[in-house]
């Protein structure tokens, strides 16, 4: 399938991959960035995939829009017809579930018809693909969470969410990178900072990898607290083999 | 050297360190913010002798009043909010020299909405991601991520002496009217829209409402008309994007903008009009225009030319 391209202004360009949302045009997005990663285009200052796009922004004085259109179509030409192996990280998120840091559990158990353990299985142990990173720095989109658990915001949004926060909003699952207001419904919370703004790694995930959330302890929780506070704790990852067929 | 320039005595409504943004960390959710109005950023930079992407200070229609700690190169360039040395006017768009003692202040907004107040060897905070803009709502860059408060001490790198009285030709400064023109590429989303919808964009006037910020500009005018729905799967927003949601109103988008949003984008702004659409203050009155890609291009070369010229000239 071939790329649209539109321009937006004079200094961005948006590759359209598809119309809806897929692991499939998540892929090839993310095989495109990286592309543009390893092969630099000179004049290109970033680039923000997305659901369904990839956008480029430039400098016009640089490259042209024409131009780099033409250079961004022979890349896409490049890339037909490969069928490339992607592995992909997933990043283990160790969750306290439930209690005064997932108030509103027992309400997503009773909304299903579920036990609080049933929510927690089906959520837990689960690799969410990171479809994409906004709406505020660190947070992601993360889809393939089941059904079974989908519950509406709450009808009174909270004030203050407290940084590391998971929740589900309709069909979403989530993690608050800040605090922030929100209407959430918060299930439990991570002590893992997806957001660090001073730190070495400020943000601590990226489209295209997976996610998972393992449960454990409270006291697991205040433990993996203390030793981020003394800078010892690292994120743990995996692998994750996904083959990439691509149609030409 | 780092050194004590300015202590603050009143914040003003909102001053803040900008410089160009926050580049490269958009893909991760963070958001952009800089200078709302780049030119008059690199102007007032290249005045005093400093690189064109420097921190300056941005203040925004009733300005801040300083008491001026050591002596300083400084240039004040973008709208007129009536800068004073010592209770006298002081000059705009020319480097001047502030001495020990001095009281620098701000009174009346005569033209434009921002001001930019930049320092010979640039204002000393700390760099967050690569850059020292203020993005408050996540208390990220400038002074603690935070807008200026009284009794705050903003210092100098000292890196430069800086030069005084140098100023930009007067052909060249910018004239913010009432009544602006703003250039745009039409897209990404057009077929989301009515023929008639888009007609209404460019031929009616809209205009800017105090629900405007560096965020975003909310307008009010005409209904822009969908033919489809008003939202999208979220995608990346640039500066200047111009949404509509379903109510029809436009909102364009600005320096603190989202990194993403889902709704239909009808039109961008181009980025030589940013400087104009930044001084625009609610109650100006914004007529939009249609060019092609290649066109604003044209503009943005001749515009950067003159940028070029500048430095070259400036910056040692």
């Amino acid at each position: 399938m071939k790329l649209d391209y539109y321009p937006l202004g004079d200094t961005g360009i948006q590759l359209v991959f598809g119309t809806e949302i897929s692991e499939e045009t998540n892929r090839r997005i993310r095989m495109f960035a990286d592309e543009l990663a390893q092969h630099p285009i000179d004049g290109v200052v970033e680039w923000v995939p997305a659901y369904t796009t990839l956008t480029i922004y430039y400098l016009p004085n640089k490259i042209s829009f024409n131009a780099l259109k033409q250079k961004l179509e022979e890349l896409d030409e490049q890339q037909h017809g490969r069928e490339a192996e992607s592995a992909s990280l997933v990043y283990i998120i160790p969750t306290y579930y439930g209690d005064e840091v997932g108030s509103d559990l027992e309400f997503v158990a009773e909304h299903n018809g579920l036990s609080k353990e049933e929510v927690i299985s089906i959520h837990a142990n689960k690799d969410y693909l990171i479809y994409m990173m906004g709406f505020v720095p660190g947070f992601p989109y993360l889809g393939g969470m089941s059904e079974e658990i989908a519950t509406p915001r709450r009808e009174n949004p909270r004030a203050e969410i407290e940084p590391g926060s998971v929740g589900i909003a309709g069909a979403q699952t989530g993690v608050y990178p800040l605090e922030s207001p929100g209407g959430w419904q918060l299930i439990g919370q991570t002590p893992v900072k997806l957001y660090d703004p001073t730190g070495e790694r400020p943000i601590l995930l990226e489209s295209g990898h997976y996610l998972r959330f393992v449960p454990i302890s409270k006291e697991e929780f205040l433990n993996i607290k203390e030793s981020i506070k003394r800078g010892e704790y690292k994120v743990e990852t995996e692998e994750k083999k996904v083959s990439v067929h691509e149609v030409g | 050297m780092s050194k004590p320039i300015f202590k603050v005595r009143k914040s003003g409504l909102l001053s803040t360190i900008q410089d160009s943004g926050r580049k490269g960390y958009q893909q991760y959710g963070i958001v952009v913010s800089g200078a709302m109005d780049p030119f008059s950023m690199n102007v007032a930079n290249f005045l005093v002798g400093n690189k064109g992407n420097e921190a300056v200070l941005e203040i925004t229609v009733m300005g801040p009043a300083f008491k001026v700690l050591d002596d300083a190169v400084i240039a004040i360039c973008g709208g007129n909010l009536s800068p004073k040395v010592n209770g006298e006017k002081a000059p705009m768009w020319k480097s001047f020299t502030l001495k020990k003692g001095d009281r620098l202040e701000f009174g009346q907004p005569l033209s434009g909405a921002r001001s930019y107040i930049s320092l010979a060897g640039g204002y000393d905070v700390p760099l967050v991601m690569g850059s020292k803009s203020t993005y408050l709502k996540a208390g990220i860059g400038g002074v603690e991520g935070r807008a200026l408060e009284k009794g705050d001490v903003l210092h100098t790198s000292g890196k430069i002496d800086g030069i005084s009285g140098r100023a930009l030709h007067p052909d060249e400064i910018p004239v913010y009217e009432k009544e602006l023109t703003i250039r745009v590429v039409l897209g990404p989303h057009e077929h989301a829209f009515t023929e008639e919808g888009i007609q209404t964009f460019l031929s009616t006037p809209y205009e800017v409402t105090p629900q405007s910020d560096r965020m975003g500009f909310r307008l009010k005018g005409e209904k822009v008309e969908h033919a489809t729905s008003a939202d999208i799967i979220s995608e990346a927003i640039p500066l200047g994007g111009i949404q509509v949601p379903a109510n029809g109103d436009p909102i364009i988008l600005m320096s603190d903008r989202q990194t993403t949003g889902g709704y239909t984008r009808i039109a961008t702004v181009i980025s030589s009009d940013i400087p104009y659409l930044a001084q625009a203050m609610p109650g100006c009155t914004i007529h939009f225009r249609e060019v092609t890609v290649e066109q604003a291009q044209e503009v943005f070369e001749t515009n950067d030319r003159f940028l070029r010229t500048l430095e070259k000239v400036s910056v040692r």
